[in-house]
């Protein structure tokens, strides 16, 4: 990449009460607050802004099938000279700066915001029910099928039987997640959980438990990109993007192909790799999109933290959670620390701050690469991120 | 009591769900490649226009995968808990997602023989459904 595309920007919106934004927001602030935040970070202004992509779920039906058109209006930016309002799930910010970086690299625009906003919980819009039964997903919602998190229950079932994976493997990731999230302010859940506590929460859809689920809360962020050129007049440290991927496989969990294998996190991370000439063996921390407790497990299977089926025995004994010998989700996740609905973006704004050394109680020491990886629909679809402080 | 979702049948689903009111588990044929597939044909690698046709299958398959449902999917389905949505594999080698019905005392696990049950819901709908192999 000759223009080395970057991060300058990335912040979070505060939450309170367990998850919710301060009342009076709405998913439009929440996004103003983020965008004005992150750029101030730089020492840039919106008048800079010349790209623009956002995704959420709100505002439908309505303006919010254009979002990008809303947020140009609503944050007054000029003839942005590119947009991008793609949605696959959770995994779409991480798609978004992929395709930044093709701009930026293009020539197209040089300053970039991508942006995010929610207000699920405090207009408590979701339900495991109400879905459409239609098209390829319309079996599935004539049988019941909770969503999403019956899919990745499914799923779970399939790598139990596969590989042998237990309950206790994956209360062992809910427990590392929440105690990194004790160490992180914004965190709705701050309070530690034991192994007990997790495997004798309430069974949701077996084999999943309440604590295997993400958290439903408001919240969103932002990020600004620019390219290395550009950055260096600017006041954060670039966050160099090194490599991506992305890819997708289905709409319906019928429709996957392997369950017990996240095949597409496989593709999207070795071209990713590939394309940053790093390593899994570079990575100093992982941030994986944690719907569920499973999208961890088969996560770090498919982006080669071990191999398949061996993350029963790489997430025992305290090895993700702090002092352990690979941090993971050091923000708490969206298990414990926030889940808006679309939490992709959170993966990319914690490694940034944490290579920017930013994250107090649970900063790394001296972090120079980090992989975010996030996971949309049910399974559906991945995307890949490759950050690093050198830009090559 | 809130009604259960009913399907919007479609051009790809229509034979599925009027072969049920007969009690037939239609599934989609490839004459190409004899590969059969419901909806969508990612799973069988098929490429568009080729020669398929509707037939009916043996109703025989095995779960795939499964889960036991506590959380309902919305008030319709508050009355079914818990209920076991799951994935079968078909004898002809078709996926597809369905409840399976178990009796008092009965276990599932994945890799059980199941076979097709049609509930009648309505004049307008029957679901294919599944009960384990005895």
């Amino acid at each position: 990449m000759s223009k080395f595309p970057c991060i300058v920007g990335a912040s979070d919106f505060p939450l309170q009460d367990r998850g919710k934004a301060k009342e009076g927001n709405t998913e439009l602030t929440i996004q103003r607050y983020c965008a004005q935040k992150s750029l101030e970070q730089a020492g840039l202004n919106f008048s800079d802004v010349n790209g623009i992509a956002v995704a959420g779920m709100w505002g439908v039906p309505g303006p919010g099938i254009m979002q990008p058109n809303v947020l140009t209006e609503y944050l007054g930016i000029k003839n942005p000279r590119w947009l991008e309002g793609t949605n696959i799930g959770g995994s779409t910010f991480l798609l978004h700066v992929n395709h930044a970086c093709q701009a930026i690299e293009a020539g197209i625009c040089d300053t970039v915001l991508i942006l995010y906003g929610s207000m699920q919980k405090s207009k408590m819009l979701r339900s495991l029910g109400n879905r459409l039964a239609i098209y390829s997903n319309q079996f599935e919602v004539v049988a019941g099928l909770p969503l999403p998190v019956g899919a990745y229950a499914m799923a779970a079932q399939r790598h139990m039987h596969t590989f042998g994976s237990t309950k206790e493997t994956l209360a062992e990731i809910a427990v590392a997640t929440r105690a990194w999230a004790t160490m992180n302010s914004n965190a709705a859940f701050q309070d530690p959980l034991t192994m007990e506590e997790a495997m004798s929460s309430r069974i949701i859809t077996s084999p999943l438990h309440r604590s295997d689920c993400c958290l439903v809360t408001d919240g969103g962020g932002a990020l600004v990109l620019t390219s290395h050129e550009k950055s260096k007049n600017l006041k954060t440290n670039p966050i160099y993007i090194r490599g991506y991927g992305e890819t997708n496989s289905h709409s319906s969990i019928n429709y996957m192909p392997n369950l017990e294998r996240l095949e597409i996190a496989e593709f999207s991370s070795s071209n990713a790799y590939k394309m940053s000439k790093l390593s899994p063996k570079n990575m100093d921390l992982t941030m994986i999109y944690d719907s569920f407790t499973i999208t961890v497990l088969l996560t770090l299977e498919a982006i080669g933290a071990c191999g398949p089926g061996e993350g029963k025995d790489f997430v025992k004994d305290g090895n993700i959670a702090p002092g352990g010998s690979f941090p993971l989700n050091t923000n708490g996740g969206g298990l414990s620390y926030c889940h808006p609905g679309m939490y992709g973006i959170f993966t990319i704004i914690e490694a940034t701050q944490q290579l920017w050394g930013l994250c107090g109680e649970r900063q790394l020491d001296d972090p120079q690469n980090a992989i975010c990886h996030g996971t949309g629909g049910v399974l559906s679809s991945a995307s890949t991120l490759i950050l690093s402080k050198e830009k090559n | 009591m809130i009604n259960k979702p009913t399907p919007v049948i479609d051009a790809d689903s229509r034979q599925y769900w009027e072969g049920a009111k007969s009690k037939k588990l239609m599934m989609q044929y490839n004459k190409n490649s004899n590969e059969y597939f419901l909806y969508s044909s990612s799973l069988g690698g098929i490429k568009h226009n080729e020669n398929i046709e509707w037939k009916e299958v043996s109703g025989r398959g095995e779960i795939y995968s499964f889960t036991l449902v506590h959380a309902p999917a919305g008030e319709a389905f508050k009355d079914d808990i818990p209920y076991i949505v799951a994935l079968i594999t078909l004898e002809e080698g078709a996926r597809i997602i369905s409840n399976i019905i178990i009796e008092e005392g009965e276990k599932i696990s994945i890799g059980d023989r199941v076979t097709v049950h049609f509930e009648k819901y309505s004049e307008e709908l029957t679901i294919p459904k599944f009960k384990l192999v005895k």
